[in-house]
């Protein structure tokens, strides 16, 4: 059976599934049930410098984004840092970690921009005995309009600055949580390892506003008539996070560093598809927010599953689908496939000829009896009938053998050749 | 004097006075608000949707359900009216196993089709509770059209035709307009006075005057319809029943199922019916399950329904079978009656057991007796009273085109009209398409 125990930056946890830092870890309780449940490790819910701790509003904290059956595909939260006085947090991260220290805890942290806030909250963190520390950049609503969270996530030169005072002043591994909310994801992948984290994660929230109520015209969440954008994430967001996750992997400034993925994760799929893209780890929040903590057992014996049938060990499947996340540039243009209809798989609804008729290149006929078909001299392989079909793979993609005739196109498939060579590019490299 | 189900012969009062409430409640309880959104859910929205191809009103399935979906039913309903005014009775009755449902993609994917009919139901009900109606009279024609028979297709005409501006008169035989809806269908489909107030609902357009209690050929003559009005439309239904032709038929207790359903609808105190221990129904329709099922409500000990053919001959539906056997009720194939006995009043039925042969149904040789202290007949209705002059086929009127007979100025539609398949749905579509044929012509006329 596949070995999930993970050792992320020398934080060692039994698998590499972290709650992250949100509402789910914000107290004592909540972490206790969560390790109780099979976590393989706690982000702490971000805490602030001493004083008077910061506030919350009184009313809805959450908007929402439905599927079909109410299934919840996005939250939207204006949810701050944790409203509770530091001291008891600390009290209970303490605590926690006294009776889990299997499990990995590390604590987020979001004080003001200045070095001696910085040394003081981590003089008192590393006193809790917890494993690390994650510096929240990421956070975009309340926070950041304080100048802190993602005004400091969305400033290189803050990023550098902030992580190098950390590494100085802490022996603690250093995990910097990007914002998603910034053009170029890599810029402030670059300066956080310039300042010497040991890891990034991401994605943090992204800036949304989920649904707007059209009684009140007013952004929902709605507190006392107004609404203000909130973080998104969920399942809506992986898209967004697995790229951006793909790019700092890529990156060769950053190649290399380690990893935290976040974004979506709600399945063992989600978490595989992560680390293929070089996540070392993953954090969960909206999947626990929706279904409770019990859903990190499905993440491990789906993984444990998957990586069984692959006989792979995690390690190898860490990372590797990297190598083929490449530039549009460099993908083969004369690869060629054609959507291939099951007829036994098919139940005739008509969705990909409606699709295909209406939106794309009128490439399926719909014969007698509702038998659908692919017209093979219009499809261009554009897969929107795979996509919108309800039955899984019922159509197929077929990949035309090099050689062989396109029906469109009448010209016989041709090896790899992309666009830097492709004789339409004006700065094509080859001469015809 | 209390009566069980065991007491012998046909006596009322045969349960406690609180189950008739329970047993004659809603067949299938209405979807609340979370039920239609999840039923909405698996609507495929599909192209060019075969559940639509198999409404005979041609209902827009998939753009209703979306609209339920989208939390707007009234506009769902709006949808379906257009099509089908009367679509809720056809929510509660069409047989949609063989018609929408039956055609769902999801059948084939599942075997579970989208509940069509429920959330037919949910959208038309929706609107319905509310005040007014939703669709406004055009301008005012002065043309005038006389609808014969309140049912189905004459509802339906005559919406169709005040709709348009024309000013209609309903006449109905029966002091009530709703035809089957009202009279011939078991009360649990259509709860609560749904059939009259459907009828006043439909009646809200405005435009259409009822008069009821009048019969064709006994207080009005097609003469003068055709003279007192621009246009007659006959939706005259079946109000002949078939005898068995068995001796011994004129046997006290031994009655048309049609109007043992119909004293049932009317009644107003379900306890003061009678109905017999034993029942025996012959037939293989949906009369037939109706009258079985509700015998069997009643508190009929034993309920019997017995068919001449096999059972995939039954026109009721599978759903509607499954209904009746879950009901308590038997349904023995392949018998024919042969002989009523009994001394005065039936006490048993002697039938003989049938198999199909080459050149029909054959007689194997086999007999067998039920007991039997009322005997209802649903072997099928006909169309009697159809005033001369009207060309008829295959025992109903003959139409062309949409409902067109061969009198100038006459249209004919749903059970009365040859070719259709006697659902109410078919009735609606054929009232609707005849009332725009009769619209079409009586503007082509005026403009001519």
């Amino acid at each position: 059976m596949a070995d999930l125990r993970s050792n992320f930056i020398g934080i060692k946890s039994p698998n590499p599934f972290w709650l992250a830092s949100a509402p789910p870890t914000d107290k004592e309780v909540n972490v206790r049930r969560a390790f109780q449940a099979g976590w393989g490790g706690v982000v702490w819910k971000t805490l602030g410098s001493e004083g008077p701790p910061v506030v919350n509003v009184n009313g809805p904290r959450y908007g929402v984004v439905y599927g079909a059956d109410r299934r919840v595909l996005g939250i939207n939260n204006i949810e701050l840092i944790t409203d509770r006085p530091l001291e008891v947090n600390l009290r209970e991260i303490k605590s926690v970690k006294r009776d889990y220290p299997d499990r990995a805890l590390v604590i987020s942290l979001m004080v003001p921009c200045d070095e001696e806030s910085w040394k003081a909250i981590l003089k008192q963190v590393e006193d809790t005995g917890a494993d690390g520390v994650e510096l929240n950049f990421g956070c975009p609503h309340g926070m950041a309009e304080r100048g802190m969270g993602s005004a400091v996530g969305q400033v290189p030169e803050y990023i550098e600055m902030v992580t190098r005072w950390v590494k100085q002043h802490s022996r603690m591994p250093c995990i910097v949580k990007l914002t998603p909310n910034i053009t170029d994801v890599r810029k402030p992948a670059e300066a956080a390892k310039r300042g010497g984290a040991d890891a990034v994660s991401l994605i943090n929230t992204v800036n949304s506003i989920t649904s707007v109520d059209l009684d009140l015209f007013s952004p929902q969440p709605t507190i006392d008539g107004k609404g203000s954008h909130g973080g998104y994430c969920g399942p809506a967001v992986k898209p967004i996070a697995l790229n951006m996750v793909a790019e700092i992997a890529r990156n060769p400034a950053t190649h290399g560093l380690p990893i935290s993925g976040i974004g979506g994760i709600t399945t063992w799929r989600d978490a595989a598809e992560f680390m293929a893209l070089g996540a070392g780890n993953v954090q969960v929040c909206t999947a626990a927010m929706t279904y409770g903590f019990k859903v990190v057992q499905e993440i491990i014996s789906g993984l444990r599953d998957y990586l069984d049938d692959k006989d792979i060990a995690m390690s190898e499947l860490i990372g590797r689908a990297v190598p083929n996340v490449t530039d549009w540039q460099y993908l083969n243009l004369n690869y060629t496939t054609k959507a291939v209809i099951n007829q036994d798989a098919c139940i005739k609804c008509g969705r990909c000829y409606a699709t295909c008729e209406d939106t794309s290149h009128q490439a399926i006929e719909m014969g007698p009896g509702r038998v659908f078909s692919v017209k093979e001299e219009e499809c261009v392989a554009c897969n929107l009938c795979l996509d919108v079909c309800p039955v899984e793979n019922c159509i197929s993609m077929r990949e035309l053998a090099i050689g062989e005739v396109d029906a469109r196109t009448g010209r016989a498939v041709k090896p790899y050749g992309n666009w830097t060579t492709h004789p339409n590019n004006p700065m094509s490299q080859t001469a015809e | 004097m209390t009566n069980s189900q065991l007491t012998p012969g046909v006596v009322p009062g045969r349960l406690p006075a609180e189950s008739y409430a329970a047993n004659f409640s809603d067949v299938a309880p209405p979807l609340d608000r979370h039920e239609a959104r999840v039923a909405a859910d698996r609507c495929y929205f599909c192209h060019d949707a075969p559940c639509v191809t198999a409404c005979p009103t041609s209902i827009d399935i998939p753009l209703f359900i979306r609209q339920i979906s989208t939390g707007t039913p009234d506009a769902a309903a709006k949808t379906i009216f257009h099509q089908n005014i009367l679509g809720g009775i056809c929510a509660r009755v069409c047989p949609t196993e063989n018609l929408c449902e039956g055609s769902c993609v999801r059948m084939e994917a599942e075997g579970k089709p989208v509940e069509i009919g429920a959330l037919q139901r949910y959208a038309t009900d929706h609107l319905m509770a509310q005040d007014g109606h939703p669709f406004r009279r055009g301008t005012a024609t002065g043309k005038r059209v006389a609808v014969v028979g309140a049912g189905p297709a004459g509802l339906s005409a005559a919406h169709r035709l005040a709709a348009k501006g024309h000013e209609v008169t309903l006449f109905d035989a029966r002091p009530k307009a709703g035809g089957l809806n009202e009279y011939g269908i078991a009360s649990y489909k259509a709860v609560d006075g749904f059939a009259a107030r459907e009828v006043d609902w439909l009646m809200g357009i405005g435009g259409i005057t009822l008069a009821s209690g009048k019969a064709l050929g006994r207080d009005i003559t097609l003469g003068s319809l055709t003279a007192d009005f621009d246009a007659v439309f006959l939706g005259l239904g079946l109000q002949g029943v078939s005898a068995l032709g068995t001796d011994g038929e004129n046997r006290a207790h031994v009655a048309h199922a049609v109007d043992f359903i119909r004293e049932l609808r009317q009644s107003g105190d379900l306890s003061t019916l009678p109905v017999g221990r034993d029942v025996v129904v012959i037939g293989g329709g949906m009369t037939a399950v109706d009258a079985a099922v509700q015998a069997k409500l009643l508190g009929a000990q034993n309920v019997t329904i017995v068919y001449r053919r096999g059972q995939n001959r039954m026109s009721a539906s599978q759903h509607e079978q499954d209904h009746a056997t879950h009901s308590g009720v038997r349904i023995i194939c392949n018998a024919a009656p042969l002989k009523v006995h009994g001394n005065g009043t039936v006490r048993e039925v002697e039938f003989m057991l049938t198999r199909e042969g080459p050149s029909g149904l054959e007689d194997t040789g086999e007999r067998f007796r039920l007991p039997a202290d009322q005997l209802l007949r649903a072997i099928g209705q006909k169309l009697d009273g159809v005033p001369t002059g009207l060309a008829m086929s295959g025992g109903k009127i003959a139409i062309h085109g949409s409902g067109r007979t061969s009198i100038s100025g006459i249209w004919a539609g749903g059970d009365c009209a040859a070719g259709g398949d006697d659902l109410t749905v078919t009735a609606v579509a054929e009232g609707r398409d005849a009332a725009e044929d009769i619209h079409a012509q009586l503007m082509e006329a005026a403009h001519g």
